[in-house]
């Protein structure tokens, strides 16, 4: 892996004013990613994963603090977003969505096409293309959402709990099929989940964040070689410690959190 | 597959091909009661009134209103009736949603419009149209253009709050979606805002459509000399009852005809529901 940063989060603070009551979502975060790395950040609920992810997507701006991402041409969007669930539009079919992005952007016809094409054959849904999402299943849904993020062939990819809202089968596959599909194009991806089982599965860092205020307390590497299989990282020693760890980690904060 | 339970042989897929005999004929059943149940209250009308107990002179048979029906149309006085007020209503109606849809849509899209206009709506909503029928008259004459602009005004207020709603209500998350993925104003107007808002405007466009039926009737009764609402009106003060049901008929037939028409609009525009 060469050793570009990508990602440059430095001293990020996101505080959300109310009159009385202010809340600091989180402070002081920085953090650099690599190109091409996948970096889970695992925090328990309300440390202000999402918030941090939104800033990131342009959908919020931070309190303080800044962060780059790398971009080496100018045609090729900064970032795209896979949302938590319902981020898929049900007025447009399901090929319409996938070329979401690459419509907004007008690119030729034939390119958008194609590209559509190729993401709808790589998640499997082809044979649904001219269908409207009220017909699929929560799966098939996000599968059109990482489609979508994938086909706009963005600088980074952003993502944030694909996968929550999935039954355990489902979610198995999707992380299965995501591993494939990035492992082909090599996006740096920055990926939010409360799943400790899925952030070893699925990332080459993991990044912890502390109750809120939240804060970014360790990293552990994720040493495993890839391509990976769940049964590779239950099977792993060293990966149960770090599933420990990272566990009793979430628990401290979450009774923490409460007192 | 069988399974013996106290002697008697049980075929599981037979059971349920009972159970869903069943539910055949009970959806039947349901339908048969929609069918049936105005053809009951045409009987009773028809019975009651040949009998007596209903007074002939104020409710006519529907058989002698159906007689009634066939003369006037014989005559050809009635087309013109119909044919005046079916203008009077798709003007009215389309001077109505037009506006409706787009000041909604504007109210909708941008904060400063809505807080601007929405007191304005707020305090005329209230006033029955039918209420500003004489200002309307000294404004637009006695023509079709006074009923026109009746009718326009009872449908835009149903139809403009509708659509305001329709884009406040659109999802937050396809909101964040267009903006990550960089939508430009225009395509934002036509991908995201326009057919987000449609299924609760078209409720609207349905309720302005009802209203227009109301109020064309009560428009038509005051200052016209043509139109379903004249002959209502009209024949009632000549005491013919029977072509006054005529009109309340025609007026009934054509609210059914409009609702089936919008809902198939409905069901084609906004498939993905």
């Amino acid at each position: 892996m060469n050793n570009t940063v990508k990602i440059s989060i430095d001293n990020l603070t996101k505080i959300f004013y109310k009159k009385n009551n202010s809340v600091t979502a989180f402070q002081n975060v920085s953090l650099q990613i690599e190109e091409g790395e996948f970096v889970c950040l695992v925090g328990p609920s309300g440390c202000g994963k999402t918030t941090l992810l939104r800033i990131l997507a342009g959908l919020e701006l931070p309190s303080s603090g800044t962060f780059t991402i790398d971009s080496d041409s100018n045609d090729r969007p900064l970032q795209s977003m896979v949302f938590q669930e319902k981020g898929v539009i049900p007025w447009l079919t399901v090929e319409e969505n996938v070329a979401f992005g690459l419509k907004m952007r007008h690119l030729p016809k034939e390119f958008v096409r194609k590209q559509t094409d190729y993401y709808l054959e790589k998640v499997g849904l082809k044979k649904f293309s001219k269908l409207y999402p009220k017909e699929l299943s929560g799966g098939m849904k996000q599968r059109i959402s990482i489609a979508r993020a994938f086909a706009n062939d963005p600088e980074i990819l952003l993502m944030d709990e694909p996968f929550a809202a999935l039954d355990e089968q489902n979610k198995f596959i999707l992380q299965d099929e995501l591993l494939s599909i990035w492992s082909e194009t090599k996006k740096t991806v920055f990926f939010i989940t409360h799943s400790i089982d899925e952030a070893l599965l699925l990332s080459d860092r993991i990044v912890l964040m502390s109750a809120h205020p939240g804060e970014i307390i360790k990293e552990i590497k994720v040493p495993i070689p890839r391509p990976r299989t769940m049964e590779q990282v239950r099977a792993n020693a060293e990966m149960a410690e770090q599933f420990i760890t990272i566990w009793n980690h979430l628990q401290q904060e979450v009774q923490r959190s409460r007192r | 597959m069988r399974e013996e339970k106290g002697g008697v042989l049980y075929d599981p897929y037979e059971t349920e091909q009972q159970e869903w005999k069943k539910q055949q004929v009970k959806d039947g059943a349901k339908q048969l009661l929609t069918i049936i149940s105005p053809i009951i209250i045409l009987l009773l009308w028809e019975i009651f009134s040949r009998t007596g107990i209903l007074d002939i002179r104020f409710f006519p048979p529907p058989s002698a209103i159906v007689s009634t029906f066939f003369d006037l149309a014989g005559s050809g006085q009635l087309w013109t009736h119909i044919s005046v007020s079916l203008y009077r209503i798709a003007a009215g109606f389309l001077l109505g949603v037009i506006p409706g849809v787009t000041i909604g849509l504007l109210m909708g899209l941008y904060a400063p419009i809505r807080h601007f206009i929405s007191p304005i709506v707020m305090a005329f909503m209230p006033i029955p149209t039918l209420a500003l029928l004489p200002i309307i008259i000294i404004l637009f004459g006695i023509g079709d253009f006074s009923k026109v602009v009746t009718i326009a005004g009872s449908v835009f207020f149903p139809v403009v709050i509708n659509t305001v709603a329709g884009v406040l209500n659109i999802e937050k998350v396809y909101l964040d979606v267009a903006k990550n993925y960089g939508t430009s104003p225009k395509d934002f107007f036509f991908k995201i805002a326009f057919p987000g808002a449609l299924p609760v405007m078209l409720e609207g466009i349905q309720m302005g459509q009802a209203i227009a039926l109301l109020t064309i009737v009560a428009a038509e009764m005051m200052g016209a000399t043509s139109g379903i609402g004249y002959l209502i009106w009209t024949s009632y003060k000549a005491f013919m009852l029977k072509e006054m049901f005529v009109g309340l008929v025609l007026i009934s037939f054509f609210g059914f005809l409009f609702s089936l028409f919008l809902r198939g609009l409905q069901k084609k525009i906004v498939p993905w529901r």
